[in-house]
């Protein structure tokens, strides 16, 4: 694909997909969805952008494909294990103190994040009264996650990270293997549901005292950006806390005077 | 011809910290562009790294931030564990997609980016390392007009990726270490 029109075919492609199947990826980083849709142009061999484009507008089945390949879905468990650390240490103790403590986390993928916090909740003897929402746009990647499978090859990092977050307990206390598969124990999945939620057009659904959200922002342009942090404004209960990723920040949305900065990594507190 | 330079990218992986500290202090403190640094490290919360090549140049040195507007004269270094691209709007955006070359951030998805936004503009500098990262991307740079060096692979800790792209990558020219300062203040 030529790279002087290559700008063209995705505005024409963020179109159709908006027109046939109403995702609106407009607001997106445009550097990175272009990157990944010219990468699925070259990897799936189409001849024209013509034939590319029909395709995506007329195969559903292919659709999904597309959906699953331009948005990024890699994740590790206790990815960034400072973060976590300073969850285990400053942030879930004071949320243990409610009768019920509810977490939502936002753009999920496959899962890791999701089963990350359970085990230390667990680990804090707070799973039991937890409910962990896990929502990603792609249905695709739910699946994936409800199936609570690690692969082995992964296991030496998750472990690595584990030890790094002050994990308490052993890490192969979690899970089960079996050939190249590692199944995460059912205790840790009682506690979490899956469930899509598009961040770009779909409403608050509940009121948190933990919202997790990730690496995700950083795909979505400022106005898109402040729209997203109006939603998690709405869906965070009064001292409840908003974790985003390394490079993500706060600071320059409107709901920004509404929270202070803890001094533990990327984490702020709704304090009005 | 004398062709403007709006970036110079400068990507590296082992060796490639020796180079750029003796190059750093050579660098003239009206440098018309901007430079941004693609490197292979180890992933951290620390900035050792910045505070490290900070100490060595008068001109600043930072991480860049998501969505920052690219300025003349200021070196940015890529956040560990991100890729870099660049928007039309001379942004940058980051991106956690799988790994390039074993590499994130990949200097070839950098290279790629930037040849798009800066075409002519564009000033690409490969330096010492083990890995094949920056090949794909020369060829990209070249083909929308930009410029591509590299360090002399006898020069370097690890010769493999200037002489990788040096073979099968598209290059103007190779530049030994005492060169580099030189060459970066006249572009």
């Amino acid at each position: 694909m030529k790279s002087a029109r290559s700008d063209e075919f995705v505005d024409i492609v963020l179109a159709d997909v908006l027109e046939v199947y109403g995702y609106d990826f407009t607001g997106y980083s445009r550097a990175s969805l272009k990157r990944r849709i010219v990468r699925l142009y070259e990897m799936d061999k189409f001849v024209s952008f013509a034939e590319y484009r029909y395709r995506i507008r007329t195969d559903s089945n292919y659709f999904k494909r597309f959906l699953e390949e331009i948005t990024i879905n890699v994740t590790e468990m206790f990815r960034d294990p400072d973060f976590y650390r300073d969850l285990r240490t400053e942030i879930l103790p004071k949320l243990g103190t409610y009768p019920f403590i509810r977490i939502w986390v936002a753009g999920c993928s496959t899962g890791e994040e999701a089963y990350s916090v359970a085990i230390i909740l667990k680990e804090l003897n707070l799973l039991h009264k937890s409910l962990i929402y896990a929502t990603d746009i792609n249905s695709a990647v739910l699946e994936t996650a409800s199936k609570a499978i690690i692969s082995l090859n992964k296991l030496k990092l998750y472990t690595e990270n584990y030890i790094d977050a002050g994990g308490t307990a052993d890490f192969s206390d979690y899970y089960t293997a079996s050939y190249s598969l590692g199944k995460l124990k059912d205790e840790l999945k009682s506690k979490i549901i899956f469930s899509t939620h598009n961040l770009v057009t779909d409403n608050s659904f509940n009121e948190f005292q933990l919202i997790l959200c990730r690496n995700v922002l950083i795909y979505f342009d400022r106005p898109l950006q402040n729209q997203v942090f109006e939603l998690f404004d709405g869906s965070l209960e009064k001292f409840g806390y908003l974790a985003l990723g390394t490079k993500e920040t706060l600071d320059f949305s409107l709901v920004s005077n509404n929270y202070e900065r803890t001094g533990a990594g990327k984490i702020w507190r709704k304090i009005q | 011809m004398e062709q403007r330079c709006e970036t110079l990218i400068i990507g590296g992986s082992a060796g490639s910290l020796d180079v750029l500290l003796k190059v750093l202090p050579d660098l003239k403190a009206d440098l018309a562009f901007a430079i941004i640094l693609v490197l292979h490290r180890k992933s951290g919360r620390d900035n050792m790294l910045t505070e490290l090549l900070r100490s060595k140049t008068g001109l600043r040195v930072k991480e860049l931030e998501e969505k920052e507007q690219i300025k003349a004269t200021n070196i940015y270094i890529v956040p560990p564990n991100y890729h870099l691209l660049i928007e039309n709007n001379r942004t940058f955006s980051l991106d956690v997609s799988e790994k390039v070359s074993f590499s994130r951030p990949s200097i070839d998805v950098t290279f790629e980016s930037a040849a798009e936004v800066f075409r002519e503009a564009l000033v690409c500098l490969l330096l010492s390392g083990s890995n094949s990262d920056g090949t794909d991307g020369s060829r990209k740079v070249k083909a929308n007009g930009g410029r591509v060096f590299v360090q002399n692979p006898i020069s370097a800790g690890s010769p493999f990726m200037p002489q990788n792209a040096k073979e099968h990558g598209n290059i103007d020219a190779v530049l030994n270490i005492e060169e580099i300062a030189e060459f970066i203040n006249h572009l």
